[in-house]
């Protein structure tokens, strides 16, 4: 065998190391090999490596090197140039791997570096996030212990209830050794204990208020921990030695209701507390957690709000009870008020009863005698007679009429009445005497004034009478007027605006005189009962002073109102009232009453009447008319021939209006003159060619008992002449 | 006869109701008629006349007004006019009447020329007027020498 020059001479090296050479090149090489298996049989079983290929690297650079060392086992004797051959290529080949290994390990490196980095910073977010939740949990916890608390406490209104409520879900919620309040005494001066959790009998326990720890807990309303040796802490006997739990005292508001101003918030400084003492279970080791002050602090306020709330309970139970007190006592009130009213009533009846026959024995018997033939001073007696049982009738009259009204046992008479008859007939009434005081009267309708009314005539006719007998009476000269009108407020509330559509008006009469006027002073007593101004003059008019009380009643019954004002002594006075009317609903038509079916055949003959006409065809006309109905007519052409011939005899004047001017409207006042009594005078009729209201208003104005449209068909003539007589009063509808 | 009583009656009819359609007269007439009785058999007769006697008055009133040199005395004018729209409508003279109004509105205004115009008119009319009646009343006068009688005319 030949030796190469190029190959080192193997030198009879060591057996022995050579074996052991060959042993380590083979187990290298085994574990050479079994390294990458090992990686793929773990690899494949975790479920996430992100480095497959640099695997792969890996396995091939360890398996290369394991050939390498495997191939190194030929090595070690002779071998062939194949074997230096692969020898080589693998050596080569694991070169090459190892050094790409090699690079791509500067790039992993760093990677698997900060995965582990990326890793911690989790686990300490782990951590953060669950204390977090713990912290959650538990504000979670408390909430729901507040709401149950709170919940348990204002379920109730009574104090006591309300009180140990709060000791006993406290206790429970936050397992407490011992709850307590202390409550202010009524001098304010100490702290009594009132309610314990576990000590059933509370012993009678005080401490002074002005204690530095107290001043301390009610300086805050936050809950502070207390030592648990001060006095207030020191609940149960200290026995044994053991350590006593932490104690936490808060304050708890006392409102109370005459704290609370309509606009101010209760004053602190003037409130009061009470004092509500928590204690741990000693020997437990256990500490206040914020949260479990919070909780404390919260159940205080609610308690202070249930408290008060139980206060204002309690206060309105008391105020209540008192009603009810107050009530029985008006009821028995009333009921002998009511005894005492009937009683005076059947008085008064048995009395205006007994009153009335000797007065109107006398007032006959008087009467009589006056007609008989008696000396002048005779006379004046008698007729002194006359008057004052006259007086003394009216006053007996006006004084049940007031006493009825008293007790309001007067009720209205209300029917249906002409509102514009009614003011002339009063005016007519008065009328003599104003002539004789030479006082003119005049009367002023207004003509949205509704015609047909509801109401009481004969009390309305009562009122104004009164009234404008008052100015009548109490003027020496001057004018008085009187005016009528629909009012659209109700004076007693003047934002309140009356529409006197539907059924209802507001009728507002004023009269002003011109006459001896009031004192401002003496116009609230004016309607007082029995109550007169002093001076003379009106004390010689007579009267009782009754007028004026009784005129404000019917008012006041027909929901109006009445006032009179004046500028002062001698400036007149006006004398003013509203009173509520009805609206009739019949119109005016159906005042007449309903023309029947077959024209009655009215007995008019033999009537005596009297037509005055300027124009000779229609007087002729009419005169045919009047004629065909059996009348008996006279004609005359000029009002003067009219105050001529009109007699007593005739019972209806026809005369025509329809010359512009009031010529033949005075002619109507003049009849009034000739005619003082009623029941002589004629009829007045008016013809009118005119539809509108004013010339209505006019005729109506002069004392006209009706008037007629021109021309007058022969059907309405004898209408018109049957209601005349039957009524005596017409208006025909225009 | 009776057919010509008939015939008569039928003319008047239609006469009597061709009045008042063309406006002559109006329902004051019919209640004029209507007062006509046993008692006063003449009574539309003397009413009518009478009537005409106004109108000739007045209306020679006011030419006489408004024919004056200087200043018409319109109120006067007014006055006549006033007293025939009176008289006019006592008896139904229905256009008469209506020309009265409107003269009286021409007099408030103190129109000369509409005062002029109005009663030239109111002339015209009453003399119409009167020449319509006097026809009807010839015919009234006809049934009655006939034997027949006047008959109501009804107008509605």
């Amino acid at each position: 065998m030949e030796v190469c020059n190029c190959i080192e001479p193997q030198w009879p090296a060591d057996e022995l190391l050579m074996k052991y050479q060959y042993i380590s090149d083979f187990f290298i090489a085994i574990a050479y090999f079994s390294i990458p298996l090992e990686l793929i049989y773990f690899v494949k079983k975790s479920a996430v490596f992100p480095y497959r290929w640099v695997l792969v690297q890996f396995g091939a650079f360890i398996v290369l090197c394991g050939a390498t060392h495997l191939i190194n086992l030929w090595t070690f004797t002779t071998h062939s140039r194949t074997v230096a051959l692969v020898m080589t290529t693998a050596k080569v080949l694991t070169a090459v791997v190892s050094c790409a290994t090699a690079l791509m390990l500067v790039h992993i490196i760093p990677d698997l570096l900060s995965v582990k980095t990326r890793e911690l910073f989790l686990k300490n977010k782990a951590a953060e996030l669950d204390r977090e939740m713990g912290l959650i949990r538990t504000q979670e916890e408390t909430g729901r212990h507040v709401r149950m608390l709170t919940h348990e406490i204002r379920s109730t209104l009574d104090r006591h209830t309300i009180l140990k409520t709060t000791l006993v879900e406290l206790g429970r919620t936050l397992a407490l050794e011992e709850c307590a309040l202390w409550m202010p005494t009524r001098t304010g001066l100490e702290l009594q204990l009132s309610y314990t959790l576990r000590q059933q009998h509370p012993v009678e326990y005080t401490v002074p208020i002005q204690l530095p720890v107290i001043n301390q807990v009610f300086g805050t309303s936050r809950a502070v921990k207390i030592s648990p040796n001060s006095p207030v802490a020191r609940l149960r006997p200290v026995s044994g030695k053991y350590m006593l739990g932490e104690v936490v005292a808060v304050r708890v508001p006392l409102l109370h209701l005459s704290n609370f101003q309509i606009n101010d918030w209760p004053e602190l400084s003037t409130k009061r507390y009470a004092l509500m003492v928590l204690m741990l279970p000693s020997d437990s080791a256990r500490q206040w957690h914020v949260h479990e002050l919070e909780l404390v602090e919260v159940v205080a306020d609610q308690v202070a709000v249930a408290l008060s709330h139980a206060a204002i309970l309690e206060e309105s139970m008391r105020a209540r009870d008192l009603l009810m007190e107050q009530n029985v006592a008006l009821d028995l009130a009333r009921r002998e008020a009511e005894t005492a009213i009937r009683a005076r009533n059947d008085f008064l009846a048995v009395m205006n009863h007994e009153m009335r026959t000797p007065m109107h024995a006398i007032i006959a018997l008087s009467s009589l005698l006056q007609e008989t033939e008696l000396t002048p001073e005779q006379r004046l007696m008698v007729e002194t007679i006359l008057k004052s049982s006259n007086l003394l009738a009216t006053l007996m009259n006006d004084v049940l009429d007031l006493s009825r009204l008293e007790d309001g046992s007067l009720q209205l008479e209300l029917g249906t009445f002409n509102l514009h008859n009614l003011f002339r007939e009063v005016l007519n009434l008065i009328k003599p005497i104003a002539v004789v005081k030479k006082l003119p009267i005049t009367l002023n309708l207004a003509p949205d004034l509704p015609e047909f009314v509801v109401g009481d005539e004969k009390r309305l006719m009562q009122i104004i009478l009164n009234i404008v007998g008052n100015a009548v009476k109490f003027s020496k000269q001057g004018s008085i007027s009187v005016t009528a009108l629909v009012t659209k407020s109700d004076t007693r509330a003047p934002d309140f605006f009356v529409v006197p559509t539907g059924s209802h008006f507001y009728l507002r009469v004023k009269v002003k005189d011109l006459g001896a006027g009031i004192n401002p002073q003496d116009i609230p007593k004016l309607f007082t009962k029995f109550a007169q101004t002093q001076s003379l003059a009106t004390r010689s008019s007579g009267g009782s002073g009754l007028g004026l009380a009784i005129s404000k009643r019917f008012v006041n019954l027909m929901e109006g109102n009445i006032w009179i004002e004046s500028d002062g002594l001698g400036k007149g006075c006006t004398a003013i009232f509203d009173v509520k009317l009805g609206i009739s609903n019949e119109s005016k038509q159906s005042c007449i009453p309903k023309i029947p079916a077959n024209p009655r055949h009215a007995n008019f003959s033999g009537l005596k009447v009297l037509v005055m006409d300027e124009n000779g065809v229609s007087r002729m006309v009419t005169k045919g008319l009047l004629v065909h109905l059996g009348c008996e007519v006279t004609t005359v052409s000029s009002s003067e021939e009219c105050l001529r011939v009109v007699c007593h005899e005739h019972k209806v004047v026809f005369m025509d209006v329809c010359m512009p001017g009031v010529e033949n409207y005075q002619t109507a006042l003049r009849i009034h003159e000739k005619f003082t009594k009623r029941h002589q005078r004629p009829l007045l009729v008016a013809l009118t060619g005119n539809t509108d209201k004013s010339t209505k208003e006019k005729c109506m104005s002069f004392g006209l008992d009706g008037v007629l449209l021109k021309p007058v068909s022969l059907d309405n003539m004898r209408n018109v002449l049957s209601d005349l007589l039957e009524h005596r009063v017409l208006y025909e509808a225009m | 006869m009776d057919a010509l009583v008939a015939q008569l009656q039928m003319q008047f009819r239609d006469y009597t109701i061709s009045l008042y359609q063309q406006g002559f007269l109006d329902d004051q007439f019919t209640e004029l008629k209507k007062l006509q009785d046993d008692g006063s058999p003449d009574f539309v007769a003397e009413v009518l006349s009478l009537f005409f006697e106004d109108c000739v008055k007045l209306i020679g009133n006011m030419a006489r007004a408004l024919d004056q040199t200087g200043t018409v005395d319109f109120s006067q004018v007014g006055a006549s006019v006033h007293q025939l729209k009176g008289s006019s409508s006592s008896v139904g003279a229905k256009r008469v009447k209506g020309l009265c109004v409107t003269f009286k509105e021409y007099c408030e205004a103190k129109n000369y020329e509409g005062c002029v115009r109005c009663l030239q008119q109111v002339d015209i009319e009453y003399k119409a007027l009167k020449t319509k009646l006097q026809d009807m009343f010839n015919l009234e006068k006809q049934i009655i020498q006939a034997g027949g009688r006047v008959p109501q005319v009804d107008i509605n």
